[in-house]
């Protein structure tokens, strides 16, 4: 099937304005603002079953309907905060298929009534930022941004905003803090964004990836749209597969894939033709699941990776061969998130500290069975005590190592060697 | 003063925020302030408090929360090397070992002609192309994937020949 998403795998030049209006671009932004009206859209998406791709895989449809009718202005932020390790697919999307992207957020914007939509991108993508901006200059010449759009009553505009390195950035909230200038640490919810959000009013926040979904279903319709995927998870999806694998790289499959044909069909296999010991789905956030053959066989949709105690979230899977131990593993997924802990709650900042002090001792050489069960015993008790889902998240390889993996945690076992 | 040195690039900032929210455009202003020293100057952070009317604390603040601004001199290049998980599963670990030993200098440190600065950084959405890194210059920032320690020392031969960023 030709490429949705990373459509210039397809059609190379995609990326330049003339080849994407051939290929008929901007033609459902323009049947969005001069055929539908803001309600229509919304339903629109809302009955393709689109649901957000950033990890949360909340449905789109229902997220614009949040926004209330009573307090304006209105906002849309795209989330191009992309830094779950093991994730990098919003980056391919942004730099070869940017028009798709930035169509999305103008069908978001006019859809949830914002004449103002802003993309924030980590800091690392400086170079993306630039080119992006470059073609939101050519969509205003050409008459897809400004005002009187199709000689209507509509205007919008759009406007990158760099970040400067924080994880914590993609969580909405602590994003919506860092344009307004401040901290990126996440708020107290609710009251959410879609009621008050950037600069206290409704704002809609979306991940790229789901937004450059959006183009295809008012142009196509939703019943297309949910004929792809599985009757859980519509469409298709973007998987980024990394690790111990011979082609490691951006993947656009259906919802229901396996995990085996995505890993040994279009990964190419294990290097070296090792065994497969480990799949983290959903990046440095993920449960670790053992990769035996039921696991191999389970069709990647919401649901039925929820069936092997993990999540999908925005589909990462970091593959982890036999010559690996998970106490390293562990080790270097407790450094991320207690560098990216942003301080704020209590739970996260001190449990990711102690996490961190429990593991180094581990890997020092003093393992204990005792301290084995205590870095268990923090990691379990952080859980759901976290004011955002950075905390959560910080445990979830911790817990599911230890539990599922046990040998490697034996005080007999040795550490510390990876692949 | 930034408004002074950069009239252009200052103006198209403040356009980008309603003009009730100037504050957001701290980010955007402390790039700027980076530009050319590559770290955020004491004078710096009272200009752009004074342009946004908030308070310098509120501006360093913001410099000491987010990892890509700086607020002391380091090697020209600040080569950013990524060992979380992905990049590590495929030898970044060894590569920074072997990068700072043909070097001559530790993670963290910086080369005596004062060109280079190591260090180790958090994942930077390259996992498909390890080992990589970034390289933050006064000037913004650039990726190299799919390194070797031989292409990684040409490339610093290159910059420090060039004295300029070659991608």
């Amino acid at each position: 099937m030709a490429h949705l998403l990373l459509r210039h795998r397809d059609i190379p030049d995609i990326g330049k304005m003339d080849v994407y209006k051939k290929d008929g671009g901007f033609e459902a932004f323009k049947k969005a603002v001069t055929k539908m009206k803001p309600q229509e859209v919304t339903e629109a998406v809302k009955a393709s079953g689109l649901r957000g791709r950033g990890g949360a895989g909340f449905p789109t449809g229902l997220k614009w309907g949040f926004i209330p009718k009573d307090i304006w202005p209105h906002y849309v932020v795209a989330n191009a905060d992309e830094s779950e390790p093991g994730t990098f697919k919003d980056r391919e999307i942004m730099e070869s298929n940017p028009f798709q992207f930035l169509e999305g957020v103008a069908i978001a914007a006019y859809a949830t009534g914002a004449n103002a939509a802003y993309i924030y991108l980590r800091g690392e993508f400086w170079p993306v930022a630039a080119l992006l901006d470059e073609k939101i200059a050519e969509m205003e010449k050409a008459g897809f941004l400004g005002d009187k759009l199709f000689g209507l009553d509509y205007s919008l505009r759009i406007h990158t905003h760099l970040g400067a390195g924080a994880y914590i950035c993609g969580e909405e909230t602590a994003l919506l803090e860092s344009i307004e200038g401040k901290r990126g640490q996440p708020r107290i919810r609710p009251p959410f964004p879609a009621v008050y959000g950037l600069y206290g009013k409704p704002t809609v926040v979306n991940n790229v990836e789901t937004l450059t979904n959006v183009p295809l279903i008012v142009e196509k319709g939703a019943d297309w749209y949910k004929s792809l995927g599985t009757a859980d998870s519509a469409g298709v999806k973007i998987f980024s597969l990394s690790g111990h694998v011979n082609k490691p790289g951006n993947y656009e499959l259906p919802f229901g894939t396996t995990f085996r044909d995505l890993i040994y069909n279009y990964g190419g296999g294990i290097i070296d033709g090792r065994p497969i010991k480990a799949i983290m789905a959903a990046g440095a956030s993920s449960a670790m699941i053992v990769a035996d053959d039921k696991t191999l066989d389970t069709p990647m949709d919401y649901a039925s990776v929820r069936l092997l105690g993990a999540d999908l979230g925005s589909a990462s899977v970091i593959v982890i061969n036999d010559t690996v131990s998970l106490e390293w593993v562990i080790n270097k997924t407790i450094h991320f998130f207690t560098h990216e802990s942003c301080g704020k709650c209590t739970p996260c900042r001190e449990g990711t500290y102690w996490m961190l002090h429990l593991i180094e001792r581990i890997e020092k050489g003093e393992k204990t069975k005792e301290t084995v069960e205590l870095l268990h015993s923090v990691a379990r008790q952080m859980l759901n005590k976290n004011l955002c889902p950075l905390g959560d998240f910080s445990t979830m390889a911790v817990t599911t190592a230890i539990e599922r993996f046990p040998a490697d945690f034996e005080v007999s076992a040795a550490g510390g060697e990876h692949g | 003063m930034l408004a002074e040195k950069y009239p252009e690039e200052v103006k198209k900032i403040f356009a980008k925020y309603p003009p009730e929210n100037l504050r957001s455009a701290v980010m955007p202003l402390l790039y700027l302030a980076q530009r050319g020293e590559g770290f955020v100057t004491k004078a710096a952070l009272e200009d752009i408090a004074q342009m946004l009317d908030i308070t310098s604390t509120e501006v360093a603040e913001i410099v000491g929360f987010y990892t890509l601004y700086h607020d002391e001199k380091a090697g020209k290049y600040r080569m950013q090397v990524c060992t979380d998980l992905p990049c590590a599963l495929r030898g970044a670990d060894k590569f920074l070992e072997e990068l700072c030993g043909n070097l001559g200098i530790k993670v963290g440190e910086t080369t005596p002609d004062g060109m280079i600065t190591v260090e180790e950084v958090m994942c930077l959405a390259g996992c498909d192309k390890a080992p990589m890194f970034q390289i933050q210059s006064p000037d913004g920032i650039a990726y190299h994937e799919n390194m070797t320690v031989d292409k990684t020392m040409e490339l610093v031969a290159t910059l420090r020949k060039s004295g300029k960023e070659v991608k």
